[in-house]
C-alpha cells in the first residue's frame, strides 16, 4: 500500500512540472507585450517596468523559467491588476467559501443520487427507471449558469424562499474564525448565523450539484444493476439471507466502488462549475473572483488560480486513487 | 450474437483475417437494429437530424435577415416586444427577430461544435495512435502531456486558451477543441493497446503482415466505434461550452453572428421581466445537447456487443 501511494505521488511531479512549463509559455503567448497584456489598458510605464522586473522578461528564457519556478515554489504569483492584492492571499481567503459550496453541492448530489440510482436499478425498465434516467439526462444537458439563473428567478425572486445573493445576510454580525461560515456559526454557537449561511447555500449548491447528481445517479444505476446480476448475490439470496442483509452487505458495498471514484472525479466539475454558479449568486468564493478576473483579463489571478485549481484537482484525484486502493485490494496489484 | 461472442473477449468486431469484414458488417447491421428498437435512440436521432436540418436550412426558414436590428427602437430598458403577427417569438434583447436569431444560432452551434470536435478528435487521435502504436518514449511523453492537460478542469483549460487567442469564432473553436484533445488521446491509446494484445493482431503479425498495415488496416478501424460515440458526446459538451465561454465574456464578440450563448447572457439582465428571452436560447442549447447525448449513449450501447442482454 505504501509503495502504491508513493508511486502515485511520484507521478504527480512530472505533471506539476509540465504544468509550470505550460503556464510559463502561456504568459509569453498572451497577445502583444506580456507586461502590457498583464497590466491591461491601465499600463503605466512604471507598472510595465515592475512587471518586467518581476517576470524578468529581459533575461534569457532559461533564466526566466528558473526564476519563475522559484516564484511558483514559494506560491508567489504576483498581485491582481484590479485590486493590487497578492493572488495567494485572495485565493486562501476565498477558498473556504468555494469548498463549503462544493461540499454542500456534493452532499446534495450523493444524498439524492445514490437512492435514486439504486431505485432505478432495482426497477429496471419500469416507470421509476425511465423517470430517473430522463431526469438525469436533462440534468447533464442544462448549462450550469442557465440553471442557476432559473433557480434564482423562481425560488429567490418570485417565490422569495431563499436569498438571491451573497454568503450571509449583511445584518448578521457573525464571528469568522475559519471562513467556513456554517462551521464558524457552529463553533461560536451563533446558530442563527450558521442557519443563515445554510439558507444562502441552498440555491448555489443545487445549481452546482445538478450535474454531479445526474452523473452519480447514472453510475449508481449501472453499477447496482451489474452487481445484482452477480453470482454471489444470487448465492446470498439462495441461501436464505434476509433481503436487507443482501442489499447492504453484498449489493451496496460492491456497487459503491465505482460510485466513490465518480464522486472524487466530480471535483474538477465542481471547481469549474463554481466559476459559473458563484457569479450568478454573487457568492464570494474563488469562482466569482475568477469570473471577474476572466472578464477583465486579470492574468496574474487567472494564472495563479488555474495553477492552484490544477494542484487541488490532482491531489484530490490522487486521494481518490489511494482511497480506492484502500477499499479494493485488487487495484493495488496493477 | 452467439456467433460472435466466442472470438470476442475484448471488444467489437475482432474476427481474424478476412473474416473481419463479415463480422464488421453484421455488427453494424445488429447495431442498426438495436438503435431502431430503442425509443431513446430514435428520439436522439430525431433531435440531431432536426437540428442539422434547421442549421443547414436557416436562410430558407428564417423570416428575416440575421442580426437585423431594425426593430431596436421598439426595445426599451423596461421591456422587449413579445410575440406578434410579424414576430412569432417576439424580439430578442438586441432588437432582432427572436425566431431568426434562434434558427441562425443553430447554424452557429453546428459549425462551432463540429469544427471544435473535429479539431479535438484529429489532434487527440494523432497523439493517442502514436502513443499506442509506437509505445516507449513516445507513449510516455504523450501520456504525460495528457495528464497535464487533464489536471486542469476542461472548462478552465478552454478559458486559458481563449484568453490567449482573443475573442473570435476561431478562438472559441480552438479553445473547445484543445479541451477535448486529452479525452480522444486517452481513448485511442487505450483502444490501440487493448487490441494490440488481442489474438487477431498477434495472428496478423505471425502471418508477417507489416506493423503499419496492421495498425492502419485492422486496429484503427476497430477503434472507430468508441471514437464515434465519444465524438457524438463531445458535440453535446461543445455546444454547452460555447455558451459557457460566452457567459464568461470569452465568446465570439461579432454581433452579426447569432449565438445562443450570447443571447442567453444578454437576456440575463431582463430575466425578471422577460424570462422568455433567456428561456428560448437556454432550451435550444439543452435540447440540442440532449439530442447528441441520447444518440451518443444509444450508439455506445448498440455498438458494444457486451451490452446486449
Amino acid at each position: 500500500m505504501l509503495r502504491f501511494t508513493l508511486r502515485r505521488l511520484a507521478l504527480l511531479v512530472p505533471v506539476l512540472f509540465g504544468l509550470s512549463i505550460l503556464l510559463f509559455v502561456w504568459i509569453r503567448a498572451l497577445p502583444g507585450d506580456p507586461a502590457r497584456s498583464l497590466l491591461g489598458e491601465r499600463a503605466t510605464p512604471e507598472g510595465i517596468r515592475q512587471i518586467r522586473a518581476l517576470y524578468g522578461f529581459d533575461k534569457p528564457l532559461v533564466e526566466q523559467y528558473w526564476a519563475y519556478l522559484g516564484q511558483l515554489v514559494t506560491f508567489d504569483f504576483g498581485s491582481s491588476i484590479r485590486d493590487g492584492r497578492p493572488v495567494t492571499d485572495t485565493f486562501l481567503e476565498q477558498f473556504p467559501a468555494t469548498v463549503e459550496l462544493a461540499f454542500f453541492a456534493i452532499v446534495f448530489a450523493v444524498v439524492l443520487g445514490i437512492p435514486l440510482g439504486y431505485a432505478a436499478a432495482r426497477r429496471r425498465g419500469e416507470l421509476v427507471d425511465g423517470a430517473v434516467i430522463t431526469g438525469s439526462l436533462i440534468g447533464v444537458v442544462i448549462p450550469v449558469f442557465f440553471l442557476a439563473i432559473l433557480l434564482k428567478l423562481v425560488f429567490a425572486i418570485q417565490l422569495d424562499w431563499f436569498p438571491t445573493s451573497s454568503r450571509q445576510d449583511a445584518r448578521i454580525d457573525a464571528t469568522h474564525i475559519t471562513n467556513f461560515y456554517v462551521l464558524d456559526g457552529l463553533l461560536t454557537r451563533e446558530f442563527d448565523a450558521a442557519w443563515d449561511a445554510i439558507v444562502h447555500l441552498v440555491l448555489p449548491a443545487v445549481a452546482l450539484g445538478t450535474i454531479p447528481l445526474a452523473i452519480i445517479v447514472r453510475i449508481t444505476r449501472a453499477s447496482v444493476s451489474e452487481v445484482l446480476n452477480e453470482d454471489y448475490v444470487r448465492t446470498a439470496e439462495a441461501k436464505g439471507l434476509h433481503p436487507q442483509v443482501v442489499r447492504r452487505r453484498h449489493v451496496l458495498r460492491n456497487a459503491m466502488l465505482p460510485v466513490l471514484t465518480t464522486i472524487g472525479l466530480q471535483v474538477g466539475l465542481l471547481l469549474s462549475g463554481a466559476v459559473l454558479t458563484e457569479s450568478v449568486f454573487a457568492f464570494n468564493g474563488i469562482g466569482s473572483y475568477l469570473f471577474d478576473a476572466i472578464a477583465q483579463r486579470d492574468y496574474p489571478v487567472l494564472q495563479g488560480y488555474i495553477l492552484f485549481i490544477a494542484l487541488i484537482y490532482s491531489l484530490v484525484n490522487l486521494a481518490v486513487d489511494i482511497g480506492y486502493g484502500l477499499i479494493d485490494p485488487r487495484v493495488r496489484v496493477s | 450474437m452467439t456467433a460472435q461472442l466466442p472470438t470476442l473477449p475484448t471488444g467489437p468486431a475482432a474476427g481474424p483475417g478476412d473474416g473481419a469484414t463479415v463480422v464488421g458488417e453484421s455488427l453494424l447491421r445488429g447495431a442498426w437494429h438495436r438503435l431502431r428498437r430503442s425509443p431513446l435512440a430514435v428520439a436522439g436521432a430525431v433531435i440531431v437530424l432536426l437540428f442539422v436540418l434547421v442549421a443547414l436550412a436557416a436562410p430558407l426558414l428564417a423570416p428575416y435577415e440575421p442580426a437585423s436590428t431594425q426593430w431596436a427602437g421598439d426595445v426599451t430598458p423596461q421591456s422587449v416586444p413579445g410575440p406578434s403577427a410579424d414576430h412569432v417569438l417576439g424580439l430578442d434583447s438586441f432588437g432582432s427577430d427572436m425566431l431568426t436569431q434562434l434558427l441562425y444560432g443553430a447554424r452557429q452551434s453546428l459549425i462551432v461544435g463540429v469544427v471544435s470536435t473535429l479539431l479535438g478528435l484529429s489532434v487527440g487521435a494523432a497523439l493517442g495512435i502514436s502513443a499506442g502504436g509506437l509505445g516507449g518514449k513516445v507513449d510516455t511523453a504523450v501520456m504525460r502531456l495528457v495528464d497535464i492537460l487533464l489536471s486542469i478542469p476542461s472548462l478552465l483549460l478552454a478559458v486559458s486558451v481563449a484568453a490567449v487567442m482573443g475573442q473570435s469564432q476561431l478562438s472559441v473553436m480552438i479553445a473547445i477543441g484543445v479541451a477535448q484533445v486529452p479525452i480522444f488521446a486517452r481513448l485511442l491509446r487505450g483502444s490501440m493497446l487493448s487490441q494490440s494484445r488481442s489474438d487477431y493482431v498477434l495472428a496478423a503479425g505471425a502471418l508477417g503482415i507489416r506493423r503499419r498495415r496492421i495498425v492502419l488496416g485492422h486496429v484503427l478501424p476497430n477503434s472507430l466505434g468508441p471514437t464515434i460515440v465519444q465524438a457524438t458526446l463531445s458535440l453535446a459538451t461543445a455546444i454547452i461550452e460555447v455558451a459557457a465561454l460566452s457567459f464568461l465574456g470569452l465568446g465570439d464578440s461579432d454581433p452579426a453572428v447569432a449565438e445562443w450563448g450570447r443571447m442567453l447572457v444578454a437576456a440575463q439582465e431582463r430575466f425578471g421581466n422577460d424570462p422568455r428571452l433567456a428561456v428560448y436560447p437556454g432550451v435550444c442549447i439543452a435540447i440540442t445537447a440532449l439530442g447528441f447525448t441520447l444518440f451518443g449513449e444509444a450508439l455506445r450501447e448498440a455498438l458494444d456487443p457486451r451490452q446486449r442482454r
